[in-house]
């Protein structure tokens, strides 16, 4: 017999084992193409831990659910795909500014609006970090296969966990259908992280009173403490404020969380980039073709690099500098029309040349079509 | 001083709140936690969920572990919570617009499942906050800032929506009434179920104001001479009727889905065991 921990998994079906060994036990969601083995999954799988499953009215609804058993200290999860994200925007916002960890995982179809249900794409990386209206901190990790649906899964709830915040992932269609080979990493091995609680010994709790860390710790309700929670900009006791310096500190706060920690969340995937002439800059499954290019270039003598975010927000600015300031040309294959190719021209400065190569076909984008913009630049 | 049971209850810290002279919601607020008193609620295991408008601000005056969640989305989050944790008691208190117009769905839906939240919805007849829209619980012909000529939609008769949606338990008091509100939220949260209660309440500043409703103390005594106890209608009567309006037991969401994970577990174990 084989090790029990290698199987051929589902992407969604990976992601869902991911959750459940972060320590998922709540899942509310409403079912939606190409995302619904997720939900389908959980709600086989949860009951069987003592977990809840729930399918609710709309994406608005399974939001706000997953936030409301966050916050009663279940670690919860949603998974969805454009439509539904779009739905979920206000109240991710909400989770920003109340602080409450979730996982939103985003298994991205092709176009905009209904767009191309069962095909793949790339389309909302823009709004994962700005789908939710004003200033807010984004974490966004991106899966290129089975088995980093299920790790990436699972980091994805340790990092909403230490953060306090929403954390979403995103894959698509195609990886989340693909069969592949997944280990099934022990919660051991994974490393679960815990959110920061509030002392229920010590007789005061200040909501707001955080370290250098800027990250508070938690009240979950049913606390003797009797945190209060809203959307509203508050003051360090949690109560509503509009005194300008408490307003701007609050705002700035929420944002340098992730700034602050932008070393320890940056997690790139790097091919040759130490001597790259050319940079291929990928994400998710756009990636699997990238890394072919630049291996099989590299391998006939050709100065081709490959880096390929598996965070990508915060966006790796330094990581980009860095490269710029030694190859001539970034090649950003993505299947949306260059919006990750904005951000590589936002940190390279002008110190390299960034070219886009966009499929929105809803089919792969393939290594043919990167290979023949490569190839000029060699 | 004031009364023990606000001293308990209430954030006295964050008095005065931000309700209007002759607002409803204070009163309303004053019986909602009165229910809490006679219940002996643990604060630290009562939560009072809302969502936007003035009457969702009540959770910020209110001393238990509360949310002030997004605009009608109160009950999803609700439901979440207490799927969570049966241990807690949950207590919803929404507006008219909140709960009706963009919490809606969310609403019928909540019935459906009979879960074991309590909702109380402060119907103040439109959007207090925003001042003074109609909203879907505003009487037709009557004035609001977006119905200048007269409100033309039909308004609901959301104890009837709630019945029909699947509540298991559904009252209606007004703020007039107030220790009723006490009585039906005591009641409400006792039940086991989705308890719903509507409390028509006033809110002088907007509707009143533009419906020629007169001063406060004019619009309680509205409330007092156009409402008929349920026990006392024989349904024909043009007014609000107010007391228990309807009760059955049925099975509960929350102790249903207990018992989900349990055969869930088994089914589990014996396919280990094969
Ligand atoms: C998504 C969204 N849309 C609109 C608003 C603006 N808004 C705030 S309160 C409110 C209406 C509140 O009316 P109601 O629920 O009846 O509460 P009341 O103020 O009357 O107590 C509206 C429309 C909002 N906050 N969020
Ligand atoms: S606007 Fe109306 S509902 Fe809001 S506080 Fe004033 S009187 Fe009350
Ligand atoms: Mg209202």
């Amino acid at each position: 017999m084989g090790d029990a921990r290698v199987q051929l998994l589902q992407g969604n079906e990976a992601c869902a084992e991911g959750a459940l060994a972060a320590g998922c036990r709540f899942y509310g969601g409403y079912p939606i193409t190409p995302s619904s083995e997720i939900a389908e999954i959980m709600a086989f799988r949860l009951p069987q831990e003592g977990g809840k499953f729930v399918q609710m009215e709309d994406e608005i609804g399974s939001i706000a659910s997953i936030i409301g058993a966050s916050m009663a200290g279940v670690k919860a999860f949603t998974a969805t795909s454009g439509p539904g994200y779009s739905l979920m925007m206000e109240n991710i916002g909400y989770a920003c500014v109340t602080e409450i960890p979730i996982v939103i995982v985003n298994v991205m179809r092709c176009g905009p609006s209904t767009g191309q249900p069962t095909a793949t794409g790339q389309g909302d990386l823009m709004q994962a970090r700005w789908g939710t209206h004003s200033d807010h901190p984004a974490i966004t990790l991106a899966a290129a296969s089975g088995q980093e649906m299920y790790d990436l899964t699972a980091k994805a709830f340790n990092l909403s966990e230490k953060f306090r915040m929403p954390v979403t992932m995103l894959s698509d269609a195609v990886v989340g259908h693909i069969r592949e080979r997944v280990v099934l990493h022990s919660p051991d091995e994974i490393g679960i992280v815990q959110r920061k609680l509030a002392d229920e010994s010590a007789d005061e709790y200040v909501p707001m009173d955080v370290d250098d860390s800027h990250i508070p710790a938690l009240a979950n309700l049913g606390s003797k403490h009797h945190p209060y929670y809203t959307g509203l900009v508050h003051s360090g006791k949690g109560f509503f404020t509009s005194k300008p310096e408490e307003v701007e500190y609050f705002i700035r706060r929420l944002s340098l969380k992730v700034e602050k920690h932008k070393d320890e969340l940056i997690d790139v995937e790097e091919l040759g980039t130490d001597d790259c002439e050319v940079c291929l800059v990928s994400f998710g499954v756009s990636g699997r073709a990238a890394i072919n290019i630049a291996q099989r270039m590299r391998d006939a003598g050709k100065k081709v690099g490959h880096l390929r975010l598996k965070t990508v927000w915060p966006f790796p600015d330094e990581v980009i500098k860095s490269i710029a300031a030694k190859c001539h040309t970034f090649v950003v294959p993505e299947m949306n029309l260059g919006q990750l190719k904005l951000e590589v021209e936002r940190a390279a400065c002008g110190e390299a040349k960034v070219i886009g190569v966009n499929n929105i076909s809803g089919s792969m984008i393939t290594t043919h079509e990167i290979y023949d913009v490569v190839k000029e630049f060699v | 001083m004031p009364e023990a049971f606000l001293e308990k209850y209430l954030r006295l810290e964050n008095l005065p709140t931000i309700w209007c002279a002759g607002c409803g919601l204070g009163t309303d607020m004053r019986s909602i936690v009165k229910a809490f008193d006679t219940l002996e609620l643990d604060p630290d295991m009562t939560v009072l969920v809302s969502g936007i408008g003035c009457s969702s601000r009540m959770p910020a005056y209110v001393d238990v572990n509360t949310v002030h969640t997004t605009h009608g989305r109160a009950i999803a989050f609700a439901t979440g919570i207490k799927l969570a944790n049966h241990d807690l008691t949950v207590v919803v208190v929404s507006g008219d617009g909140d709960a009706a117009a963009i919490g809606g769905n969310h609403l019928i839906h909540a019935c459906r499942r009979n879960i074991n939240i309590t909702l109380v919805v402060l119907n103040n007849s439109n959007y207090g906050m925003t001042s003074g829209q109609y909203s879907p619980l505003t009487p037709q012909g009557s004035v609001a800032t977006t119905a200048p000529y007269g409100n033309v939609e039909q308004s609901w008769d959301l104890c009837d929506l709630a019945r029909a949606s699947g509540a298991t338990y559904v009252a209606r008091s007004t703020t007039f009434h107030y220790e009723l509100i006490t009585k039906l939220v005591t009641k409400g949260i006792e039940h086991k179920g989705f308890s719903f209660i509507e409390v028509i309440t006033q809110c002088p500043t907007y509707f009143g104001r533009f419906n020629l409703a007169g001063s406060p103390t004019d619009m309680l005594k509205y409330q007092k001479t156009h409402s008929i106890r349920i026990e006392r209608s024989d349904g024909t009567e043009e007014a609000i009727t107010i007391g228990e309006l309807y009760k059955r037991e049925a099975r509960e969401y929350c102790d249903h889905y207990d018992e989900l994970i349990v055969r869930a577990k088994e089914l589990k174990a014996e396919m280990s065991e094969d």
